[in-house]
């Protein structure tokens, strides 16, 4: 389970896969990038595609709009790019021509959070969670490894409305415990009577391996798959609540508007438990190898395990 | 499926119905105490002429497959766009007086809710990109349907105008006819002293599109520029309609204090009893 050992895959080339075969199976499907279809590997369905594939260029406002008229016209929609310009630079479009509408777009960004790496902080989005899933009806995907980044890509083919999904430029580790994806339900993928983390991307693994460190010190940590984060499975933080009466947080996101305050509110109104949240401190990141950067910013292994034992001794202190 | 086109109004007939519109205007921002009567009165030719000969479409039926689809990008102009609807019949005038109102479908910006509205606006800079969506998907669909947006004087200041009319330009978009309507008037003042887009048709014309300059008042103008847009091949057209902020009206016209402020009752009664004027003998 350590760092080492880990497998990984492109979440990137799971999601370009998929929209390739679902592109033959849906002629409705249309996909749009700007300007970066080899990276986020949108390009494939281009190739497969041609006809319904357009590059819009460095124009990601006129992306955004033009595949929710596209939408409004009856087509299923993917609009690509990397996190920090397909929603930071559109915020206002998607609110007004997404959101609002609720037109069946899907936004799907790579390239977010710090594993961006030595790119740096310009380019390495940790607030787009929050953006995305501070408007009305929108779902909000972080698919935590690879093969779960190919599920949700269907999941979202399948659903109708507007949707965020957002993945990493690096590989990420494979996670060997896991359950189906299903589209707003976490899963319990360890479970555990001491403590819960509830994870969203990367992270996922990172928690496994920090219960996994945890239980050699006596600790009986639960973690769950929160891969879709809005909306919530607010029944799933209560009952992890209840039977451990503490929670750790963990995303590759700030700590501000993320899954650790998405899961605070679902506690706070269901079952109040001590919250420690992992992830960017109200911090911008800053050039560095992904996993690098990971570590420094505490988005880690080592990082949950202190934020866990930071959370059971206010459970300590509460009981 | 038959064509739709509204049944073919004369020029004095379609001028007949805009000054009914222009009354409309008045009456419902009056009502409401708040709202953009200028430039609802400076589309008001425009709007008119489209829906009442123009555009394919059905009042009875808003979605009908068939119809031409209208973008009006500046959504700020809903008392014009409302106004025109009711009159086509697509829904009753008695509900244009709810505009603004707490739970009135009319809300202050464009928004489906309303009958024959195709597309919720309000920031302004939007509605091109939405009729390059328009337009691609009606390619794809080996569709013949006609895209209509109308842009405000103010929204060539937004970046993604130009993003979206380098977009439709590239991609050989000749099923789209944009209107922008150049009243010379934006929210803080006039636009040669707030952000000065001319030369405006230089511009257009710099970005792809075939550009017609018509008066946005004069009925035969409008149609004829339409008309002309339908026979380009190869590009999107922009007819760039030199309008006057609160036209039919002689206090409100080329006040910017008529963008974004209702006319209050005196000034109602003397606004509709001046649009009255100008139908007589006509």
């Amino acid at each position: 389970m350590s760092a080492q050992q880990a497998k990984l895959a492109s979440q990137r080339k799971e999601y370009g896969r998929a929209l390739v075969e679902i592109g033959g199976k849906n002629s409705d499907l249309v996909v749009l990038d700007a300007d970066l279809s080899v990276s986020t590997r949108t390009g494939e369905f281009g190739k497969a595609y041609p006809e319904r594939f357009f590059n819009c260029g460095v124009s990601e406002a006129n992306m955004v709009t033009t595949a929710a008229g596209l939408a409004m016209s009856g087509k299923l929609v993917f609009a690509s790019t990397f996190a920090v310009f397909a929603t930071g630079l559109t915020y206002n479009q998607i609110r007004q021509s997404v959101a609002y509408p609720r037109t069946n777009v899907k936004i799907a960004a790579s390239h977010a959070g710090l594993s961006v790496g030595p790119d740096g902080a310009t380019h390495q989005m940790l607030e787009d969670i929050g953006l995305m899933r501070g408007l009305p009806g929108m779902t909000v995907v972080v698919p935590a490894d690879a093969s779960e980044t190919y599920a949700a890509t269907y999941a979202l083919a399948s659903m109708d409305g507007p949707a965020y999904m957002r993945f990493s430029r690096s590989d990420v580790p494979v996670l060997e415990q896991k359950n189906e994806f299903r589209l707003g339900e976490g899963s319990l993928v360890r479970d555990g009577s001491d403590i819960t983390f509830i994870a969203c991307g990367q992270l996922v693994y990172s928690c496994l391996s920090a219960a996994e460190k945890l239980s050699l010190s006596g600790v009986d940590a639960a973690v769950v798959n929160m891969s879709t984060v809005k909306p919530l499975d607010a029944r799933l933080v209560e009952k992890m609540a209840r039977r451990t009466g503490a929670i750790v947080t963990a995303e590759e996101h700030s700590v501000v508007n993320g899954l650790g305050d998405a899961v605070c509110a679902a506690a706070a109104s269901a079952y109040p438990v001590p919250v420690v949240k992992v992830g960017t401190q109200d911090t911008f990141g800053e050039s560095g190898e992904a996993a690098e950067l990971l570590v420094k910013y505490g988005l880690s292994t080592e990082g949950a395990v202190q934020a866990a034992e930071r959370a059971l001794v206010l459970k300590r202190r509460l009981n | 499926m038959v064509e739709q086109l509204p049944k073919a109004r004369s020029i004095e007939e379609l001028e007949r119905i805009a000054r009914e519109v222009r009354k409309d205007i008045i009456r419902v921002t009056s009502a409401a105490g708040s709202g953009h009567p200028g430039g609802s009165l400076s589309s008001a030719d425009i709007l008119t002429a489209l829906y009442f000969r123009l555009l394919k479409n059905d009042p009875d039926n808003p979605r009908w497959p068939g119809r031409d689809k209208f973008i009006l990008s500046k959504g700020h102009a809903a008392p014009c766009y409302y106004s025109v609807l009711a009159e086509a019949g697509y829904f009753s005038k008695d509900e244009l007086m709810t505009l603004r109102k707490l739970g009135s479908r009319m809300q202050g910006h464009a928004h489906t809710d309303v009958p024959g509205v195709e597309v919720s606006t309000g920031s302004l800079g939007q509605g091109l990109s939405i009729a390059n969506g328009f337009s691609l998907a009606s390619r794809l669909d080996g569709s013949d349907r006609r895209i209509v947006a109308l842009l405000s004087d103010g929204e060539n200041d937004e970046g993604q105008t130009w993003e979206a009319a380098m977009f439709a330009s590239f991609r050989k978009l000749d099923n789209i006819t944009v209107f922008v309507d150049r009243n010379g008037i934006q929210n803080d003042g006039f636009t040669r002293q707030i952000l000065d887009t001319s030369p405006l048709e230089d511009k257009w014309r710099a970005f792809g599109w075939h550009v017609i300059v018509i008066d946005g008042h004069s009925m035969k103008e409008i149609v004829d520029a339409y008309t002309e847009s339908l026979s380009i091949k190869g590009k999107p057209t922009a007819i760039i309609a030199n309008t006057v902020k609160g036209k039919g009206v002689s206090f409100m016209e080329n006040n910017v204090a008529f963008h974004g402020k209702a006319p209050n009752s005196e000034e109602t009664v003397r606004a509709l009893a001046e649009l009255d004027g100008a139908g007589v003998g006509k």
